[in-house]
C-alpha cells in the first residue's frame, strides 16, 4: 500500500487524469457507495425484527373460548393478545335496539354486519378514543344512555351492537377477527 | 473555516457547533504517515467491532432477563423465537472474540513498534485501561446466560478477591450481594454488563483525543518531520480500513455463520447448577494466559526464604501475579528505555519481542491444560518469562542494544525502498 501511495500522495487527485479519470472515479466513488449503503441496510434488517412479535408471542397470538357458561344478558372479558374482548351474549330486546338503526352518524354500521351470530356480541373493549377500558360489564356498572358501554376518561357511550353514539370517540368498538369452531366455542385471532 | 463546506445546511451548523470541521480534520485530511502497514488496520478494526458489540448487545438485552430462574431460558428463547435471535447472539458472542483478536494484534502491534514511547505514553496507558475494562465487561458477560461455564467461572473468578487481606470476605460478600453468586450478582453484572461498554467508550475517545495530538507512530517509528511524510486519512486510509474491514467479516461472519460455538464451551449450554461444578472449567480463551500465571504458584513458593508465606500466601501470590501482569503494562512506556521505536531497527529486541509473543501464546496454551506435571513446570518457566522480558530484559536492551540507523525521514525511508 505504502509503495503505491507514494506516487499518487503528492499529486492534485482532481484534475491530473483530465475529464476520464474525474467520471471514472465518481462511477466508482457512486457504486461504492451504493453497494454499502445496501449492504448496510441488509446488515440493519435483522437488528430491526428482533423487535417485531417473536415466535413465542405469535403463537399466544389467538384466544380460544367457551361461550357455553354465559347466560343471556350475561357479560365476560377475556384476554386476546394482552387487550380485554367482550363477549356478551344479548336478549332479544338488546338485539332488537340493535337492529333498529345503524348508531349514530359518527360510524354508522348495520348490527349483522358486527355479529355471526345475532345473540354473540364480541368486540375489543377498549375505547376507540384514547384506549381507556369502557364500563358496563358488570352489573351495577354504568352503561351510558344507549344500554351499552360508558367509557369513565371522556364520556363517549357505546350501545348494545357497541356502536359509538355519543362522546370522542371517533369509531365503533373494533370487531377482533373470530370464528365459531362449535356452536358455543369461538376462537379469536 | 466553515466556508469550507459547499451545502448550505452543513456551513449554517458548522459555522454554529464545528462537528463537520472535527470531522473533517480527524477522519478527512488528518495527515497520516504514508508508510502504514495493514497492522495499523486493527485500530479502527477494533472500534468497529465495539460498535457492532454494543449495537447487538443492545438489542439482545431487549429480549434478556437478568433473573436467575429465567435468564438461561431467555437465551434459549432468543436462539429459538425471536426473529433473526440467533444471529444477534453468534454475532455477540463471536464478536467478544474477534474484539479480543484483534486488541491483542493492536496491542502486539503496539510493543513491536514501540508506539508506546514518549509522547505517546498516555495513548498507550489509555490502552491498557481499554484492554482493562473489555475484561471486565467480557467477563461479566459471559456470567449472563447462566450456564455452568458462566455460574462457575463467576464463582471462582470473584473468588479471588477473598486474597485481600482482612477484608477479602467481605468483598467478596459485597460483590455477590450474599453468600455465593446468586440472583444479586447476576442482576449487578447485567446493570454493569451494560454499562462498562459506555465506559469503554468514553476511553476509546480519549485514546483518539492523544493519538490526534501526536498522531500515529509508524513501520519505521521515525516521527512526522513535514508534509512531504504524510498523506490524507480519506480517501487512502479509509479505503484501505474498509479493504481491512471486508477481510475481517469474511472471518468473523466465517465463524459466526459456519462455527458459531468454536470458540464457546459446551457446558454452557447446561443450565447453572450451584450444587455441580463442571469437570473441566477453564476461562475463555482470551483469559488464558492470565489465568496460567494464576495457576503458577508453588504451594510452597519461598519457602526457602520462611519469610514472605507468613504476609503472603501462595493464592494471594497467584492474583497478584496475574493483576500485576496487566499493571506492569502501564510501565512499559519507562521500562524501555531504549530512544529506537521500531524494532525494525532493533536486531536484538525483534527477537526478544518474538519470544515474548511466543511465551504468551504458550501461557494461554498452558492456561487451557490441566495443571499438572510438566504442564505446571513449562507454566512457571513462562511466567518467570513474562516479567523477566519486561522487567529485566527491555531496560537492559534499552541500554545496551546496538541499533541500526534510522532513516532520515519517513519519506526518505520509502523512497530508499522504492528505489530498489
Amino acid at each position: 500500500m505504502a509503495d503505491h501511495t507514494t506516487t499518487a500522495g503528492h499529486g492534485a487527485p482532481h484534475g491530473s487524469h483530465g475529464d476520464e479519470g474525474d467520471s471514472r472515479r465518481d462511477f466508482l466513488v457512486l457504486s461504492t457507495l451504493t453497494v454499502g449503503a445496501v449492504g448496510a441496510g441488509l446488515a440493519a434488517w435483522p437488528f430491526i425484527d428482533t423487535m417485531n412479535p417473536s415466535k413465542d408471542v405469535l403463537a399466544l397470538a389467538s384466544t380460544e373460548v367457551d361461550l357455553s357458561p354465559i347466560s343471556e344478558g350475561q357479560s365476560i372479558t377475556v384476554i386476546w393478545r394482552g387487550k380485554p374482548v367482550f363477549i356478551r351474549k344479548r336478549t332479544p330486546g338488546e338485539i332488537a335496539e340493535a337492529k333498529k338503526s345503524l348508531g349514530g352518524d359518527k360510524d354508522p354500521q348495520a348490527d349483522d354486519k358486527r355479529t355471526k351470530k345475532p345473540e354473540w356480541l364480541v368486540v375489543v373493549g377498549i375505547c376507540t378514543h384514547l384506549g381507556c377500558i369502557p364500563l358496563g360489564q358488570r352489573t351495577g356498572d354504568p352503561k351510558g344512555d344507549y344500554n351499552g358501554w360508558f367509557c369513565p376518561c371522556h364520556g363517549s357511550m357505546y350501545d348494545t351492537s357497541g356502536r359509538i353514539r355519543v362522546g370522542p370517540a371517533p369509531r365503533n368498538l373494533d370487531v377482533p377477527p373470530y370464528e365459531f369452531t362449535g356452536d358455543t366455542a369461538i376462537r379469536i385471532g | 473555516m466553515s466556508s469550507e463546506f459547499k451545502n448550505p445546511v452543513i456551513r449554517w451548523i458548522d459555522h454554529r457547533l464545528p462537528v463537520f470541521t472535527m470531522m473533517e480534520h480527524s477522519a478527512v485530511t488528518y495527515p497520516t504517515p504514508k508508510n502504514l502497514n495493514y497492522w495499523w488496520n486493527f485500530g479502527s478494526l477494533a472500534g468497529i467491532v465495539l460498535v457492532v458489540m454494543i449495537l447487538s448487545g443492545i438489542f439482545l438485552a431487549m429480549n434478556y432477563t437478568p433473573h436467575t430462574s429465567l435468564a438461561f431460558d431467555s437465551v434459549e428463547r432468543i436462539m429459538r423465537d425471536v426473529n433473526y435471535g440467533w444471529l444477534l447472539r453468534y454475532l455477540h458472542m463471536n464478536g467478544a472474540s474477534m474484539f479480543f483478536v484483534v486488541v491483542y494484534i493492536h496491542i502486539f502491534r503496539g510493543m513491536y513498534y514501540g508506539s508506546y514511547k514518549d509522547p505517546r505514553e498516555l495513548l498507550w496507558i489509555i490502552g491498557v485501561l481499554i484492554f482493562l475494562t473489555m475484561m471486565a465487561t467480557a467477563f461479566v458477560g459471559y456470567t449472563l446466560p447462566w450456564g455452568q461455564m458462566s455460574f462457575w467461572g463467576a464463582t471462582v473468578i470473584t473468588n479471588l478477591f477473598s486474597v485481600v487481606p482482612i477484608v477479602g470476605d467481605y468483598i467478596v460478600q459485597w460483590l455477590w450481594g450474599g453468600f455465593s453468586v446468586d440472583n444479586p450478582t447476576l442482576n449487578r453484572f447485567f446493570a454493569l454488563h451494560y454499562l462498562l461498554p459506555f465506559v469503554i467508550f468514553a476511553l476509546v475517545a480519549l485514546h483518539l483525543v492523544a493519538l490526534h495530538q501526536h498522531k500515529s507512530n509508524n513501520p519505521t517509528g521515525v516521527e512526522i518531520k513535514g508534509d512531504r511524510d504524510t498523506i490524507p486519512f480519506h480517501p487512502y486510509y479509509t479505503v484501505k480500513d474498509a479493504f481491512g474491514l471486508g477481510v475481517f467479516l469474511l472471518i468473523y461472519l466465517g465463524f459466526t455463520f459456519f462455527a458459531p460455538n468454536f470458540f464457546g464451551e459446551p457446558d454452557n449450554y447446561v443450565a447453572a447448577n450451584p450444587l455441580v461444578t463442571p469437570a473441566h472449567i477453564v476461562p475463555e480463551w482470551y483469559f488464558l494466559p492470565f489465568y496460567a500465571m494464576l495457576r503458577s504458584v508453588p504451594d510452597n513458593f519461598i519457602d526457602a526464604w520462611g519469610i514472605l508465606p507468613i504476609i503472603i500466601s501462595a493464592k494471594a501470590a497467584g492474583v497478584c501475579i496475574m493483576f500485576g501482569s496487566i499493571i506492569l503494562l502501564m510501565f512499559l512506556p519507562w521500562l524501555d528505555t531504549s530512544k529506537v521505536r521500531s524494532a525494525n531497527f532493533r536486531p536484538v529486541y525483534k527477537w526478544a519481542f518474538w519470544l515474548f509473543l511466543f511465551n504468551y501464546i504458550l501461557l494461554g496454551y498452558i492456561g487451557g491444560q490441566p495443571p499438572e506435571g510438566a504442564m505446571l513446570t513449562i507454566g512457571r518457566v513462562s511466567t518467570f518469562w513474562y516479567f523477566f522480558h519486561l522487567l529485566v530484559v527491555v531496560p537492559f536492551l534499552g541500554k545496551y542494544e546496538r541499533t541500526l540507523p534510522l532513516p532520515e525521514s519517513i519519506s526518505a525511508a520509502v523512497m530508499a525502498k522504492e528505489s530498489k
